[in-house]
């Protein structure tokens, strides 16, 4: 069979084929902004996916409380609470773990399993192995993160001090559980695998060893549909307020579902704010690129009329330019995207650990990419259509006048000047376009934007990290405790081996609450004159804890509506469950983990206690830190060890492997869009004017000297579109650092004068590599036909 | 009156041309332009080269002005031997000694018409000033147009006073009246005809138009890229008197 194709269609590929520079940067801007799309929206759904079949196959619950010690009779109780469904209570107890490939301490969580079968809430997904037996008080089961961190197997041992005594566990099974998808050591910022463990034991080793027989401390509760949440809680609080509960709290605010849906939150933003500034930039490319091709065929669109092809048939050769280069942008983008998907899932693995599904092709996804793009180049092609559908044959076929110019009001100015007549076609060419030589600028400022915007997370992580581990946070480590101790605790832990300083806190559970808003937070208390552990202001600047009152997070203040010098309601969640009215005295802006502050004082008065501590700070002489490690290991009632450096480090190892990844590529990104502009800008420009400068080769001009009068307009326009792009960027960055705060964090508005620098480098560096490609085509310019050809 | 003689004294060459061919190849097709041309072109001479479509003068004018090389022979601007010039020399010659009129102006869109002509005369070594080879062809009170504000005949006249304000030593113009209305054309032509006069510059000048011959010294006629004759004209006539 013969394939015919048709004159009209033979033209549309050959002219593609001509453009295919500037074809393959449009589609390639296109295939960004739809990757970015896909890759984003589509690990925004596996992950939402992946988290509800996992939270349903593990049937994790959704409301979960701690308290002291209750009767395993108050179960009954709890089930009969309306709403309540399944009500599961269990033992959790903090120990510390003393690892053959660990200097420092780490910390374990064991929680309990049920005597018989599996636990109804919260269940255990074993990989390897087997749940530990009941009567075996040595046998544990570890999530297979911590394992894995330790080369720890099935089979292996490791020593806990468990409730003061040093025991050896065997692993018996290797799982993964829905309440620790986001494993988060006490006092962390990050997951650490080596230094925070989650282990299962059997409910009556657990409870022999931490004397809970007959008892337990924790309770998870699933609720019957349409029950009310808020209800099940209050009633629960009250039930368990005798048994020393700290505040049952809901599924949203369970620890590590709170960061993965963070996490989801924020890629959904990312995943709206970029993609449309490239499909902008496509749209604008497309714009000019086919306004060119219907300038420079008028009269070819002349002949087609006048040979009797209609109006819409002539538009629709130009309107399927449009659409074959954002079809191929569309299928690129989906290509890449899928890859940057599977990327992006690989990395969440390392961080969020649940069995995560494919990234399938979702319908939804790919038919809003399809949309958006395809918006975009109508948008951006269709002025350019309508040109080609609006000539009329008689008018298209007579020889275009010359441009007209006028010396405008620049021209005035320039001509006091003595300038080259070269150069004055440069900025006559500049100004009798401004509308073209804008959009350029724009096109190029963007890039420069763009990379603005990127580099902008990094300042601003880096101001976080030097705020938070090196001004506010500057003790080496944490110890907290099981139980509150006497402040007199600080003193045994100064006369530790290498302990160089301390500083003691108080931390206490409560809910902050204004009329109908309430914020389950901590209050720390803070000693004055603090050196380690520091409370700043804005400037960075040391803050003593303010004598009455509380100093309330901005971000807290914002949630709950709060305005200094209001009154916030403070029901503390433990011991005697206090609740007061304190007046805030002090807003405090802080870009991590956002807390209430007090008088240590102040907090002692407020729980009616003495001189009490619930951790100390400590600065630690390195050459004596395994020393005082070792002690650590083997102290009773130490919750946990939180290290500074092990957080930097997990933290800038995240940063790392998640942020300098996504950064590289927007970065590339920024250098595809500036080259786009630019090479499309130059070749327009060649195009337009080859036969002026092909005159001017003749009239005795040099290659260089003609390639100056092309490329001094690019770059003219590039200058103009530095700081045009670094104001542009400094918006945007400014607009965005709210948009990305969430719960957890706020990102600092700190823009580095080198973040400037290299964006306007790297854009420099792309707009020079595409006037280097123009100018071969410069030097290649045929005299002869300029000549004899008409334009 | 033999070659080269003129009331018996011996005039200088400006051009010498022995044996010039030019072949294209395009696609496996074998096209030869120019097939052995000899000739010689003498200082401040008008000449006029006629000939059908294809028949080689164009590509000779091409050649003679530094934007073309011949495949094979030689060709000397006085002492230069084009033929072994590079594309910068060629340039340079381009820039020092030629003047080119072109058929469609080619004027810069973007220039005033002073300014066109000072595009040239910046370049150049020994210009006049660009008003004055406004003032030459006559446009010294559309100094300040552009060439969309001119008329054709205008254009090309700025066209010519741009070729001849760095005072060439040669002037080549492709039908420079092509596109022009006959009166225009005169205009046009006066220009040139005065240039050659005031200037003393030879003056190559390619036409389809057998009416323009007249106001040459030389006819010089081509067909399938030779010259077939060389025709002296001892009654030059003034571009008013030619009529087409």
């Amino acid at each position: 069979m013969v394939i015919r194709i048709d004159s009209l269609n033979r033209k549309l590929f050959r002219d593609l084929w001509r453009i295919k520079g500037q074809a393959l940067a449009i589609s390639a801007v296109v295939a960004c902004g739809i990757a970015l799309m896909i890759s984003s929206f589509g690990t925004v759904t596996v992950l939402e996916e992946s988290m509800n079949a996992f939270y349903d196959r593990t049937r994790f619950a959704d409301v979960f409380a701690s308290l002291k010690r209750a009767p395993d009779s108050l179960k009954e109780d709890i089930e009969r609470i309306p709403g309540v469904s399944v009500a599961e209570t269990r033992i959790i107890a903090a120990v510390n773990l003393d690892l053959p490939n660990m200097a420092e301490p780490a910390t374990g969580q064991l929680l309990s399993l049920p005597e018989r079968g599996t636990p109804l809430l919260n269940d255990v997904v074993m990989l390897s192995g087997r749940y530990p037996s009941a009567q075996r008080p040595n046998e544990v089961a570890v999530t297979d993160a911590f394992a894995n961190a330790h080369k720890l197997s099935v089979g292996d041992s490791f020593k806990a001090i468990i409730n003061g005594n040093k025991r050896s566990l065997e692993i018996v099974g290797l799982g993964m559980t829905a309440e620790y998808i986001y494993a988060l050591g006490p006092g962390s910022l990050m997951p650490d695998d080596r230094q925070f463990g989650v282990m299962w034991m059997g409910r009556q080793a657990l409870a022999a060893a931490f004397d809970l027989d007959g008892a337990f401390n924790n309770v998870t509760i699933s609720l019957q549909l349409g029950a009310s949440e808020e209800e099940v809680i209050r009633r629960l609080d009250t039930l368990l307020e005798p048994y020393g509960g700290v505040g049952a709290y809901a599924r949203e605010d369970q620890l590590s579902n709170f960061f993965l849906n963070n996490e989801i939150t924020q890629l959904r933003t990312s995943g709206a704010i970029f993609p449309p500034v490239f499909l902008l930039v496509a749209a604008f490319l497309l714009n000019v690129v086919v306004s060119r091709i219907v300038a420079t065929e008028r009269e070819q669109i002349g002949l087609l009329k006048a040979f009797g092809y209609n109006d819409l048939e002539v538009g629709w050769i130009y309107l399927k330019l449009v659409l074959i280069l954002v079809v191929a942008g569309l299928a690129m983008g989906m290509a890449l995207g899928s890859w940057m998907g599977g990327g992006m899932i690989t990395m969440y693995t390392t961080y969020y650990k649940f069995p995560l599904l494919d990234l399938g092709i979702d319908p939804g996804v790919l038919t809003s990419a399809a949309i958006v793009s395809l918006i975009a180049g109508l948008v951006g092609g269709l002025g350019a259509v309508r040109q080609a559908v609006k000539l009329s044959p008689a008018v298209a076929m007579a020889p275009p006048v010359p441009t007209s110019y006028k010396t405008g009001a620049l021209s005035r100015f320039f001509s006091q000047f003595t300038i080259s007549q070269p150069t004055r076609m440069i900025f006559r060419h500049v100004t009798r376009f401004p509308v073209r030589a804008s959009l350029t600028t724009i096109g190029v400022a963007f890039s420069v934007a763009l990379m603005i915007m990127s580099l902008f997370f990094l300042d601003s992580v880096e101001r976080v990290i030097d705020v938070y581990f090196f001004q506010a946070e500057r003790q080496t480590l944490t110890v907290s405790f099981v139980e509150p101790r006497p402040a007199t605790v600080e003193q045994e832990i100064q006369h530790l081996p290498g302990v160089i300083q301390t500083q003691p806190t108080r931390s206490v559970a409560v809910r902050l609450r204004n009329q109908h808003l309430s914020d389950r937070k901590s209050i720390i208390g803070i000693v004055p004159g603090a050196d380690l552990n520091r409370l700043l202001d804005s400037d960075q600047k040391t803050i003593e804890p303010p004598p009455g009152g509380l100093a309330l997070s901005k971000h807290i203040a914002q949630d709950l509506d709060l305005k200094l010098g209001d009154m916030v309601t403070v029901e503390v969640l433990q011991e005697r469950r206090p609740v007061e009215e304190i007046k805030i005295v002090r807003l405090v802006e802080e870009y991590l983990g956002f807390q209430a502050y007090m008088h240590i004082d102040a907090v002692n008065r407020l729980m009616r206690e003495g001189p009490t501590v619930t951790g100390i700070h400590v600065m630690v002489d390195s050459h004596h830190a395994d020393d005082l490690y070792a002690t650590l290991k083997d102290t009773p009632g130490v919750a946990g060890i939180a290290q500074q450096t092990a957080t930097l480090a997990s933290f800038r190892e995240t940063m790392d492997n998640t942020m300098n990844v996504m950064i590289g590529f927007y970065v590339a990104l920024a250098s595809l869009i500036a080259f786009g502009v630019a090479y499309n800008a130059a070749r327009i420009a060649l195009s337009e004017r080859s036969r002026a400068l092909a005159s001017l080769r003749v009239l005795g001009f040099t290659r260089e000297e003609v390639t100056y009068i092309l490329l001094g307009e690019l770059g003219i326009l590039t200058l103009v579109s530095l700081p045009v792009g670094c104001v542009l960027g400094y918006s945007m960055a400014l607009a965005m650092s709210p948009m990305l705060a969430t719960d957890l964090y706020n990102f600092p508005f700190v823009i580095e004068n080198s973040t400037y620098g290299w964006s306007v480098v790297v854009v420099c560096i792309s707009a020079a590599f595409c006037g280097l490609i123009t100018r071969r085509r410069v030097f290649g310019l045929d005299l002869v036909t300029a000549l004899k050809t008409r334009e | 009156m033999p070659d080269g003689m003129q009331d018996g004294t011996r005039l200088t060459e400006t051009f010498r041309a022995e044996g010039i061919t030019k072949v294209y190849e395009t696609g496996g097709l074998r096209v030869e332009a120019l097939r052995g041309v000899d000739l010689t072109l003498y200082e401040g001479e008008l000449v006029v080269l006629l000939g059908p479509s294809g028949s080689g003068k164009s590509t000779l004018l091409n050649i003679l002005g530094g934007l073309d090389l011949p495949t094979a022979g030689q060709l000397f601007f006085k002492d230069l031997e084009l033929n072994a010039c590079s594309p910068h020399d060629l340039t340079i010659y381009r820039r020092d000694h030629v003047g080119f009129v072109f058929q469609f102006y080619n004027l810069i869109p973007s220039l005033t018409a002073r300014e066109n002509v000072a595009l040239v005369t910046e370049i150049a070594e020994d210009p006049m000033a660009a008003d004055e080879a406004l003032e030459m062809v006559g446009l010294e009170h559309r100094l300040d147009h552009f060439p969309s504000q001119l008329s054709g005949g205008e254009q090309q006249r700025v066209a010519i006073a741009r070729a001849i304000a760095k005072r060439p030593d040669v002037l080549l113009c492709d039908e420079p009246t092509g596109a022009l209305d006959s009166k225009t054309g005169v205009v046009v032509l006066e220009a040139l005809d005065r240039a050659n006069l005031e200037l003393g510059t030879t003056t190559a000048l390619i036409t389809h138009n057998a009416g323009i011959k007249d106001m040459s010294e030389r006819v010089i006629r081509f067909a399938d890229g030779q010259i077939i004759s060389v025709e002296e004209n001892p009654h030059k006539k003034a571009p008013e008197e030619l009529t087409w």
